[in-house]
């Protein structure tokens, strides 16, 4: 009787498991802010196990920073990578750590931790 | 706290389980109430070390991720929570892996740390060389300034010993520069009025005053680091299937183990205690981050490495496909060649042929004029005086010399139909690739002068080691027929394609695309196109900004050998992460079964700890190898 509970138990967890991280999950795309009537915009990233928001939309022409706040205590996450733009800044545990984005160019940036384990979006437009 | 205090504290409180273990095997007294110690001190290493993983893998878990600290976390929590449930029940506990597993994760991420600083110091080591401060020359007095106020036009000044502070023209003095650190070159270069310097080069032995021509970022060097970083933080294709199993690695590892403790204890009958060993070790060893690390970390090395030898690779993905090149293009003027057409041979009275020709050629603006002129500087001719010049267009310069009609360009010029002996001389001439000119007087040819653009020096070897690599050679050119060939077969070429319209390169090489694999190695701003369709652009020289905005490889110095050591690099660095992933790979795919207890009939088994011990040292020594890039051999 024991074995079967156990065994209950492990299937159970497993498909748990499966529908936690492979399930959709969609995280809602954030829309940065614009201040100085239009002249800049700004959006804040906490990290944290990830990056929320995980997709940042910036409108294109404007001068965009994006503030990088790592409460994350973990090595993973302490760098952050824009492949195409050729960032790759380390983010101080708890500090704002600010980023500057060109956003002359419309189309969407992928960013990731230094070891491409957390994934996030930029898109311009 | 850093990674370095939290992993010598949690090796420092793990010292007396370790005395337990040993004590064990070897038979010494045992500690007393060891198992209380043990739960004690795992406690704090647990809280102070180890807090940080559970942390993050819980931030992680509820963003529906997991990574590394999953693992870790879930693989010490087991052990430890496990441990202290058998403690109350008087049962066997396995503290000292929930222990061992942070200190060896945490050993594992220290030595990573330190590595990968020592894997990045190339961009650091280049903006090293910037120069702080300018002497700046104002209204005839020299001031030191920092080098961000310096602007552009402003006159500034170096000593012997001194760095170049920005890229600028020489206007006054004469002296050696050492230009190794931003080209490559290993020979000190001597410079004068006129001449380029580079912002960061080493100025030996005179005073120079030059004008700053290019500030802050758009010096070579700032476009140097630029490229490089950029280069640095870029991925090679081969690393999205890493990323892929990284993805799903972590969920799936924690589904196996769940799967595995429950056949080991439900259909194996093996005790609790036996099948959450072999889960937890199993947790503990399948770790993601080898995986991770195995393409960036030989990039930074090789990619840097690179650029010490004034060698830029543009990214991962150009570094991969160098090293599947099957046809190397090349432009001929001034890529295979010197770019400058010079007089080979003289034939007739050389010195009357060579003053006629120059006195006439001096007058005149064709390309080929300025190399007959510079021939007789040479030789330190005086010029006569020309009149009733004239330019005809196609055919030559005609013009009075003393009293007799002149004329230098085709031999139709003579009002005599050309004679044998002649027309055999200029065949001759033509055969190896010289255009020729004819000399005559008072409408007979007089002599003849030879003129090339000569192979660079190295051109051959070269060519030669590209075939032995495998390679097909081509030569792109918009010479004629004769004089390509001739060239190429001087150099060794294979294939030659004429008669190329400027902009018709671009056309050409995606031809050569459809055989394989394509490169092309060009200098110009007329071989940017080129440069951007080959799916390898080898940019020669310091030359254009167009070139090295195009290029997905530039050559910092204007060396032919280069683009051999560049591929080189280029395979080499591609080959290491390559093997890395694969270890990586094969790592998991054995350390996994094995930590699962697949082989436990035959007394193969993995503990919690050793797993953690062994997660550790992949990491690091994918690291260690791509360290090792930094030694390999690269021969030019």
């Amino acid at each position: 009787m024991l074995k079967v509970m156990i065994l209950l138990i492990a299937v159970i967890l497993i498909v748990a498991i499966g529908w936690w991280f492979f399930g959709h999950h969609q995280e809602k795309a954030m829309t940065a802010r614009l201040n100085n009537n239009g002249q800049d915009q700004k959006v804040r990233i906490e990290v944290n196990g990830g990056y929320s928001p995980s997709t940042i939309v910036l409108k294109k022409g404007v001068p965009a920073e994006l503030d990088f706040y790592r409460k994350d205590p973990s090595s993973c996450l302490e760098r952050v990578v824009f492949p195409e733009q050729g960032i790759n800044e380390q983010l101080p545990q708890n500090q704002l750590h600010q980023i500057e984005f060109d956003t002359s160019q419309a189309g969407e940036y992928e960013f990731a931790c230094g070891m491409n384990m957390f994934h996030g979006k930029v898109i311009v437009k | 706290m850093s990674i370095k205090k939290r992993f010598w504290l949690a090796l420092l409180l793990s010292l007396p389980m370790l005395y337990d273990m040993l004590a064990m095997l070897l038979a010494w007294p045992m500690l007393p109430n060891g198992d209380w110690i043990a739960l004690v001190l795992t406690t704090l290493i647990m809280l102070i070390s180890g807090r940080a993983f559970i942390q993050s893998a819980w931030a992680a878990f509820l963003h529906h991720h997991a990574n590394m600290d999953t693992l870790v976390a879930v693989g010490t929590l087991t052990a430890y929570l496990y441990s202290i449930g058998a403690l109350m029940h008087h049962q066997g506990v396995f503290f000292e892996s929930a222990a061992y597993i942070i200190v060896f994760v945490l050993l594992g991420q220290y030595l990573e740390d330190k590595m990968r600083t020592q894997a990045s110091q190339a961009t650091t080591k280049l903006l090293e060389l910037q120069a702080r401060q300018a002497t700046v020359i104002r209204n005839g007095q020299t001031s030191e300034i920092p080098i961000e106020e310096v602007e552009i036009g402003d006159r500034l000044l170096t000593r012997p010993g001194e760095k170049i502070a920005t890229d600028g023209r020489i206007v006054k003095g004469h002296s050696t520069v050492n230009e190794s650190m931003i080209t490559g070159e290993s020979m000190p270069i001597e410079k004068q009025a006129g001449d380029l310097v580079i912002g960061g080069t080493l100025n030996q032995t005179g005073i120079l005053e030059y004008t700053a021509e290019k500030v802050g970022k758009d010096t070579m060097l700032a476009q140097i680091v630029e490229i490089v970083r950029h280069a640095q933080s870029s991925h090679a294709p081969i690393q999205k299937m890493a990323d892929r199993i990284a993805d799903v690695f972590v969920p799936i590892v924690l589904m196996i183990a769940i799967a595995v403790f429950a056949i080991w204890n439900v259909f194996l009958d093996a005790t609790l205690t036996r099948s959450l060993t072999f889960a937890v070790s199993t947790i503990v060893i399948a770790c993601p981050c080898a995986l991770g690390i195995a393409t960036p970390t030989a990039l930074m090395v090789g990619t840097g490495r690179a650029a010490k030898m004034g060698i830029l690779i543009k990214n991962g993905e150009v570094l991969e496909t160098a090293s599947h090149i099957k046809n190397i293009a090349f432009d001929k003027t001034g890529t295979l060649t010197q770019g400058q057409p010079v007089v080979t041979d003289v034939i007739g009275d050389p010195k009357q042929v060579l003053t006629l020709a120059a006195a006439l050629e001096s007058l005149s603006e064709h390309p080929l004029a300025d190399a007959i002129v510079k021939a007789a500087q040479k030789q330190a001719i005086a010029l006569p005086d020309v009149t009733e010049f004239l330019n005809r267009a196609g055919q030559g310069v005609t013009g009075q010399i003393n009293g007799h009609q002149v004329f230098v360009g085709k031999p139709q010029l003579a009002s005599q139909p050309l004679d044998k002996e002649w027309q055999d001389q200029i065949e001759r001439l033509q055969e190896v690739g010289k255009t020729t000119a004819a000399v005559g007087q008072d409408g007979l040819i007089i002599g003849l002068i030879a003129i090339q653009d000569a192979p660079k020096p190295f051109a051959k070897p070269v060519i030669a080691r590209l075939k032995q690599q495998g390679m097909h050679t081509v030569m792109i050119t918009g010479d004629n027929k004769r004089a390509a060939k001739a060239v190429a077969k001087q150099v060794g070429i294979d294939e030659v394609i004429a008669e190329v319209m400027p902009g018709d390169k671009a056309q050409q090489v995606k031809k050569l695309q459809q055989s394989g694999v394509t490169a092309f190695v060009g200098d110009g701003i007329n071989d940017a196109p080129a440069l951007a369709v080959a799916d390898v652009g080898i940019a020669m020289g310091s030359g254009t900004d167009v070139a090295i905005e195009t290029g997905g490889i530039v050559l910092v110095k204007n060396s032919l050998k280069d683009v051999v050591k560049a591929l080189v690099i280029a395979k080499k660095t591609f080959a290491r992460i390559k093997l890395n992933l694969f270890w990586a790979l094969i790592y998991n795919l054995i350390g996994i079964p094995i930590a699962a207890g697949v082989f436990a009939h035959w007394g193969l088994v993995l503990s919690p700890a050793l797993a953690g011990l062994a997660m550790a040292f992949s990491s690091a020594s994918v690291v260690a190898s791509s360290l090792m890039l930094n030694a390999a051999k690269i021969d030019d």
